[in-house]
């Protein structure tokens, strides 16, 4: 008999209070008991409408059923036959948007909790299973992925199970992307992006750290060494300003910046060598997840008050539901249908003010969301030393400038085939924010997974 | 890891080192820069090439002590490695059609123009370099230019070598002298950059000057090195560094630079303790 709760077992979870000072995970993850009752909520429905809303397409009744009789290791088993990185997403997918979006038993009632059972199934096997993997038989092909973020990593990892000799290359000087420098600690432990990353290399993924692809070697010299197709996984590149007065005052960062100074960087930690400033009052402009991740953190360095800026109201914030209510319990107060006019500071350079004016709420625009409008005369200010920008990228320049034939959108991204990652190169293909702009891990590792797919089809084509 | 190969004291403050990176030195060209870090917990410090060597495979690399990340730097010695070089990043600066350059050096900066310089000789045009230092012993590269150029004039602040007096100086008596170049490139500390460009503005000389602003990760992610630039926001990693010096706002820049001066000054400190302690 499956478990008729309407309701998911809860995620433990430290305290708002507590965690909001410490870099420590938010969750802490379901028991084996928690995970099994868990996991008896599962109708096992035959058309799979979950599997439909996976973008890795993960067997999920099939790896549920396992956990619901205790079988973890035969669960991961499963879960690996589709993702790479399960301990990742279980951790920082939307699941709400997708797998769990189409679950039957969320018609009446909430959807069973899958994203919290991969996690647990991922966390189980790290803790429990010190097998190495057995690292498949070789084809003798070689494929280059440029950016060892989730699309290149995850594209990394099926073509190297397709017994590929498979060759990372990364810009930074450790391997992850955005799981690295972006995702904060608390979200997304950095020892568990090392370990995915190092079950990718036992599998027999080369990683070369160090290496920006358009400057130390060119796409076309990657042929030349013999790579017979290349993915392209550059990620999103420079950040967005507004453009208003004052972007440039000490004190004002990219979200990229604040970041990767905290995460990549370690400077929440007393014996990092790069600094961060230790602020008061913070405004985070924006409201995605980075926009949560980035006024977390801020919090989490001892700011007294951190403001979310947003111009829409709540209704239409991007970030994840969960993470929203994560940062409201954590104190972060959330300044809607506010839009930032100027910047202002003082004589000594550093940011003292953000100008703002308030919004109304207008017709639908062109994202099916409404638009915001200026109410005239009611501007605002608010007393802050330090403002971070969380309003998007744009696409690094550096591989579209130095591939010829390599088509472009109008604002940077790479053309590629939705379904097959093919740009218009031939043996090139791309995937991620390099491609859509700033969007989620798990899409990007659906593009890496679909290229994998299409890279294995164009060089067995070739022969 | 990345090998010292060669490590040579330029004065007191001042080291070259030549670094085993062969991929980087494959490519490097003057003007461009490369990322360090010396242990695994290091900052990444952006460094402009000095040189390169294609056949050995290493590049050279020339540093100010200033922080806590050159102190360690400077405490290496050769046969030990570099955690991370990372390069070469940046856009080389164009010489292309330059038959005329005064280049002109600061300080440290001088690492900078010498490969600019080296770079327009070999390639036929006339190089008026001007170099200014502090005093005598803070002099570097001195045979390095007289080698590049077809005319050398040193500064000094003190006039304990060369002439007494600011570079700009011997700019203006050279322009009004009625040396017509092509352009100057000058790269130096901020404000020498902002007053060589003040100067060229009246004579209307194109003026192209190197950018060094605070980085983190220099491939086009973080945004940190900002510039205001002809009023468009600039990045100096992927649009630089150089840029046309009389479009940049070199307060905003001068102001950018010290946002973490305290924080460095500590830091410093505290490894020259911990070197200290080292040592007793």
């Amino acid at each position: 008999m499956p478990n008729m709760s309407l309701k998911k077992n809860e995620m433990p979870s430290q305290d708002p209070n507590v965690r909001n000072k410490n870099f420590l995970e938010v969750a802490l993850g379901y028991t084996k008991e928690q995970a099994i009752d868990e996991a008896q909520r599962c109708l096992h429905c035959k058309n799979y409408p979950c599997v439909q809303g996976c973008p890795v397409s993960i067997h999920i009744p099939d790896f549920i059923a396992k956990v619901a009789e205790g079988e973890f290791e035969q669960a991961y088993q499963i879960i690996t036959q589709s993702s790479s990185l399960p301990a990742v997403c279980g951790r920082v997918c939307p699941q709400e948007n997708q797998c769990e979006k189409h679950c039957v038993r969320g018609i009446k009632g909430e959807p069973v909790a899958i994203g919290r059972l991969e996690r647990f199934v991922a966390d189980w096997h790290r803790e429990n299973v010190k097998e190495d993997p057995v690292a498949p038989v070789k084809n003798g092909h070689k494929v280059a992925i440029v950016g060892a973020g989730p699309a290149g990593l995850t594209c990394a990892g099926d073509l190297v199970k397709m017994g590929y000799d498979v060759t990372v290359f990364e810009a930074l000087h450790l391997a992850g992307g955005v799981l690295v420098y972006g995702i904060p600690e608390f979200r997304l432990p950095k020892s568990i992006v090392a370990n995915e990353i190092e079950t990718l290399k036992k599998l027999g993924v080369h990683i070369e750290t160090n290496m920006v692809i358009g400057r130390v070697l060119s796409v076309d010299e990657l042929f030349e060494q013999g790579f017979e197709a290349v993915f392209i996984g550059s990620g999103a590149g420079l950040p967005r300003f507004m453009n208003i007065p004052g972007e440039n005052f000490k004190g004002v960062y990219s979200a990229n910046e604040f970041l990767t100074r905290v995460n990549l960087m370690k400077a929440y930690r007393e014996d990092s060598s790069t600094p961060i400033q230790h602020v008061k009052n913070v405004a985070v402009v924006g409201g995605g997840n980075v926009a949560m991740d980035a006024a977390r953190c801020a919090k989490r360095l001892g700011a007294e008050n951190v403001y979310i800026v947003y111009r829409r109201s709540e209704e239409e914030l991007p970030a994840r539901k969960e993470e929203v209510e994560h940062a409201k319990e954590e104190g972060i107060i959330f300044k809607l249908l506010n839009n930032p006019v100027a910047i202002h500071g003082g004589e000594d350079g550093f940011v003292n003010k953000i100008e703002c004016l308030e919004m109304g709420l207008g017709e639908p625009d062109a994202s099916g969301r409404r638009r915001p409008v200026e109410k005239p005369g009611s501007n605002f200010e608010l007393e802050v030393d330090c403002v971070i920008m969380a309003i998007g990228t744009s696409p690094n320049p550096l591989i579209k400038s130095t591939t010829e034939g390599l088509d472009t959108q109008k604002w940077g991204g790479i053309i590629a085939d939705e379904t097959t990652g093919q740009t218009s190169r031939e043996g090139v293909f791309a995937g991620g924010d390099a491609v859509t702009g700033a969007a989620t891990v798990i899409l990007a590792m659906g593009a890496g997974k679909q290229a994998a797919a299409a890279m294995d089809a164009y060089i067995k084509n070739k022969k | 890891m990345y090998r010292i190969v060669r490590k040579k004291v330029l004065n007191p403050t001042v080291t070259l080192m030549d670094i085993e990176a062969p991929l980087v030195a494959k490519k490097a060209e003057p003007g461009q820069f490369i990322i360090l870090r010396v242990d695994e917990n290091g900052e990444r410090i952006p460094l402009t090439v000095a040189d390169y060597d294609r056949e050995k495979g290493t590049v050279t690399i020339i540093f100010q002590i200033v922080g806590a990340t050159t102190e360690k730097l400077n405490h290496l010695n050769e046969g030990d490695c570099l955690h991370d070089f990372v390069g070469p990043l940046g856009r080389p600066t164009e010489t292309e059609g330059l038959k005329k350059v005064a280049v002109v050096g600061g300080g440290v900066g001088c690492a900078i123009a010498y490969p600019i310089a080296k770079k327009l000789h070999e390639q036929g045009a006339e190089v008026h370099a001007i170099v200014g230092f502090r005093s005598k012993d803070l002099l570097i590269l001195e045979d390095e230019f007289k080698a590049a150029s077809s005319r050398l004039v040193i500064m000094s602040d003190d006039g304990t070598v060369g002439t007494k007096g600011l570079v700009t100086d011997a700019l203006k008596t050279l322009i009004e002298g009625g040396e017509k170049y092509d352009e100057v490139i000058a790269i130096g500390p901020l404000i020498m950059m902002k007053f060589v460009c003040k100067l060229t503005k009246e004579y209307g000389v194109k003026t192209i000057v190197s950018m060094n602003p605070i980085m983190i990760d220099g491939t086009g992610m973080c945004g940190g090195c900002r510039l205001s630039v002809g009023g468009e926001t600039k990045f100096a990693c992927v649009d630089g560094p150089d840029f046309d010096g009389h479009q940049v706002d070199f307060d905003e820049a001068m102001a950018r630079s010290t946002a973490y001066k305290p924080f460095e000054r500590a830091q410093h400190e505290a490894t020259c303790n911990l070197f200290k302690q080292e040592v007793k």
